[in-house]
């Protein structure tokens, strides 16, 4: 008889084929230089260059504001959405998540072709619009669930010991939808730092990002350079992501 | 007196769309008492409470505090404070803080808080538990955080949801007890809801007995055991045996085809009773001589401190006995039923009494369907009339689509001899039913009711 580890083959097959050997390739490009010889001058490149410091801090910046815009629209959308008083019918929800389900290239350049229509300049603001427009219904979705799934004596227990409609909301809804927001953050925040599509359609490339710029030395046959850089974001991404899961465990941990 | 009462609640009625939950409920509760809301599930106990504590507003009728109607108070201004079913603790903040919730929203001074948190956690024995996650406790002191977080803003009276339903056996009558010395400790009035009748007697002063939205009984534990008022108290508080009976006079009633003495008057005389018998008030002897009357016993079962015994009497009663004795299944018994060990009841109703309109000569709309009756004279077309249909009557059938009208099994009583079951009709009204087929609660049942057995009469007024 096979064994039944024997089922998990393929996917270690494929693990090692699509996940860790592009990611070794990426590794060992970035510490080669051209002719193939080990150095590490392009990380150092990256420190050094005053142009790509700046649009990184510039991908990091709109990112956070993205990702804030996308909090303050989002959660009381899911909030309004879970609430059975509010919003009765499943349609409702279905529409907004409905944009999900449509490719975002394509929503990107119908966005930029209704500025266009319009006659809006493209530039920050046209930008973060785009952003929110493709990454609003991920946000919304998990803190949604989160809101659903909350069980409702929490909130009733906290009215029965006197807290006004208001000090439920901050004291028990929020902190106990928290989970939902941290992966809406993740699924909003890492995606908006490496996106390049939406600057170059909606900013005709006026506004580069930290994805453009890999992408371009990437076009450019700069490979060696780009796969620097891409590691660079790789290690930032993750780190955001070790940040945002030792919060977590930390909390549960200090509740323990 | 007046003064004694804390919450009065009048004429009280709630529906959940076209269903009626709760019907003019009219009770009051004494400052300090511990009384318990009880009944099945789905009889309204748990909306009852939950429109005291606010979270539902009542369709009509008004509930007094300490005589001013709070019906239209939202929940967080009413100084009534609520442990939960499934406890709700808040799961982000600690024992501490789940527990100094409600003092720090009345923005007390926090050496007050911290006096009161540490006395109240004291009082529940959590005392050093403080710092813990309330998800790393187990079911018992997570309830006791629960009662310890509602006791601690000194409400005027507590409102308990089936606090200890998800316990285990021994740990809930652990913490009935400690619930008990708190009550007496605290001198806070409790209001509270369960299912479990013997949770019921045990903690509480007074006794609700609800069902279908309605109060059956209001009484001591006592008064609810040895006098219940109908046959759904009977059956619900304890073990019993009903069976149908007729008071002949006062001091005698019929019943197992035989007569007895009892304490009961004031019923007239020949009326048709329900008669109450406790298990344990069967005295059971293997002579029988001296014995009121003999029967063979049909199965004896051991439940730890007696045994549990069905006893078949010689015209084919079946009778519940206890007793700490074992007596052999298929041996012959003698039997003895002290007279003030007979519970006589006036039966709710004796027939099943519906109103109709007359469609033509032979035949009636009724219940939301058309039915052949036998030919009828003195009345005109489009009549209303009232129609009565005997409960041995009434045909059950397993398929609804084979009956006239289609039914569910909404409640059965054994009556000795036979089952008298309540059927709930699809589209509503009621009908209940004598058989000696065994349903259970829930089947979906045809009706049928032959024509000869419908007796229609004009309607009173």
């Amino acid at each position: 008889m096979v064994k039944r580890s024997s089922w998990s083959i393929p996917y270690f097959i494929f693990l090692v084929l699509f996940v860790v050997l592009p990611l070794l390739l990426v590794f060992i490009y970035a510490v080669q230089d051209g002719s193939g010889r080990f150095t590490l001058s392009n990380v150092t490149r990256f420190f050094t260059d005053k142009d790509a410091l700046s649009t990184f801090a510039l991908s990091i910046e709109i990112a956070i504001e993205n990702t804030a815009i996308c909090i303050l629209l989002g959660y009381p959308a899911a909030w309004i959405l879970a609430n059975r008083k509010l919003n009765r019918s499943a349609v409702t929800i279905v529409l907004f998540i409905l944009p999900m389900w449509i490719n975002a290239l394509m929503r990107t350049l119908a966005t930029a072709e209704l500025f266009n229509v319009f006659g809006i300049a493209l530039g920050k603001g046209t930008l973060l619009f785009g952003m929110v427009y493709d990454y609003l219904p991920f946000m919304i979705y998990p803190i949604y669930n989160t809101l659903l799934k909350m069980d409702p004596s929490y909130a009733e227990a906290a009215e029965d010991l006197g807290a006004k409609p208001a000090s439920v909301f901050w004291k028990v809804t929020v902190p106990l939808s928290m989970p939902g927001v941290m992966s809406g953050i993740l699924m909003v925040f890492m995606p908006t730092v490496s996106t390049f599509a939406i600057s170059e359609f909606l900013t005709n490339n006026k506004i580069k990002l930290f994805g453009t710029i890999i992408q371009e030395n990437i076009n450019s046959s700069m490979w060696n350079y780009g796969a620097a850089l891409s590691l660079i974001m790789l290690i930032i991404i993750g780190l955001t992501t070790l940040f945002s899961d030792s919060e977590k465990t930390g909390t549960e941990g200090g509740m323990i | 007196m007046a003064n004694d009462i804390i919450i009065d609640i009048k004429h009280l009625c709630k529906s959940f769309g076209d269903k009626k939950v709760l019907e003019d409920i009219n009770l009051y509760v004494r400052r300090g008492e511990f009384i318990t809301l009880l009944g099945p599930s789905g009889c309204g106990k748990t909306t009852l409470l939950r429109q005291i504590a606010g979270f539902i507003a009542p369709d009509s009728g008004c509930i007094l505090l300490e005589g001013k109607d709070i019906s239209s108070i939202p929940p967080y201004k009413r100084p009534l404070n609520t442990v939960f079913q499934r406890y709700a603790l808040f799961p982000h903040l600690d024992v501490y803080d789940n527990i100094a919730f409600g003092l720090k929203l009345q923005k007390l001074p926090k050496d007050e808080i911290d006096k009161r948190v540490q006395k109240m956690l004291k009082m529940v024995s959590m005392t050093d538990y403080d710092d813990r996650s309330v998800e790393s406790l187990s079911g018992g002191q997570q309830q006791r955080v629960a009662i310890a977080r509602a006791l601690v803003n000194y409400p005027k009276v507590l409102l308990l949801d089936e606090p200890f339903a998800a316990l285990d056996l021994k740990m809930r009558k652990d913490m009935q007890i400690e619930l008990k010395e708190l009550h007496k400790k605290m001198g806070i009035t409790f209001i509270y809801v369960t299912h479990d009748q013997e949770e019921a007697l045990t903690l509480s002063d007074t006794v609700v007995v609800l069902n279908e939205g309605r109060i059956q009984q209001i009484g001591t534990p006592t008064d609810i055991y040895n006098e219940p008022c109908n046959s759904f108290v009977a059956d619900f508080i304890g073990e019993s045996t009903i069976l149908n009976g007729r008071m002949i006079d006062d001091y005698r009633v019929e019943f197992m085809e035989m007569e007895f003495e009892c304490v009961d008057k004031d019923f007239g005389k020949d009326v048709p009773v329900d008669v109450v018998i406790r298990p344990e008030d069967v005295y059971i002897m293997s002579k029988t001589d001296g014995a009121q009357f003999t029967g063979t016993v049909k199965s004896c079962i051991f439940k730890g401190v007696h045994y549990e015994m069905f006893v078949e009497t010689s015209n084919g009663y079946e009778l519940m006995v206890q007793d700490y004795n074992c007596f052999e299944v298929g041996s012959l018994v003698g039997l003895y039923i002290k007279p003030s060990d007979i519970q006589v009841m006036r039966k709710e109703r004796t027939c099943n009494t519906l109103e109709a309109t007359l469609v033509d000569e032979t035949h009636i709309d009724m219940l939301g369907a058309r039915w052949e009756c036998l030919p009828q004279e003195g009345f005109k077309a489009g009549d209303s009339v009232k129609v009565t249909v005997d409960f041995d009557k009434v045909d059950l059938l397993d398929h609804q689509e084979d009956g006239q009208i289609a039914g569910e099994v909404r409640f059965l009583l054994y009556k000795g001899n036979h089952y008298h079951l309540t059927i709930d009709i699809d589209g509503g009204g009621r009908l209940w039913v004598d058989t000696d087929d065994i349903w259970d609660k829930g089947d979906l049942v045809g009706v049928n009711i032959r024509p000869q057995d419908l007796k229609i009469s004009r309607c009173d007024g």
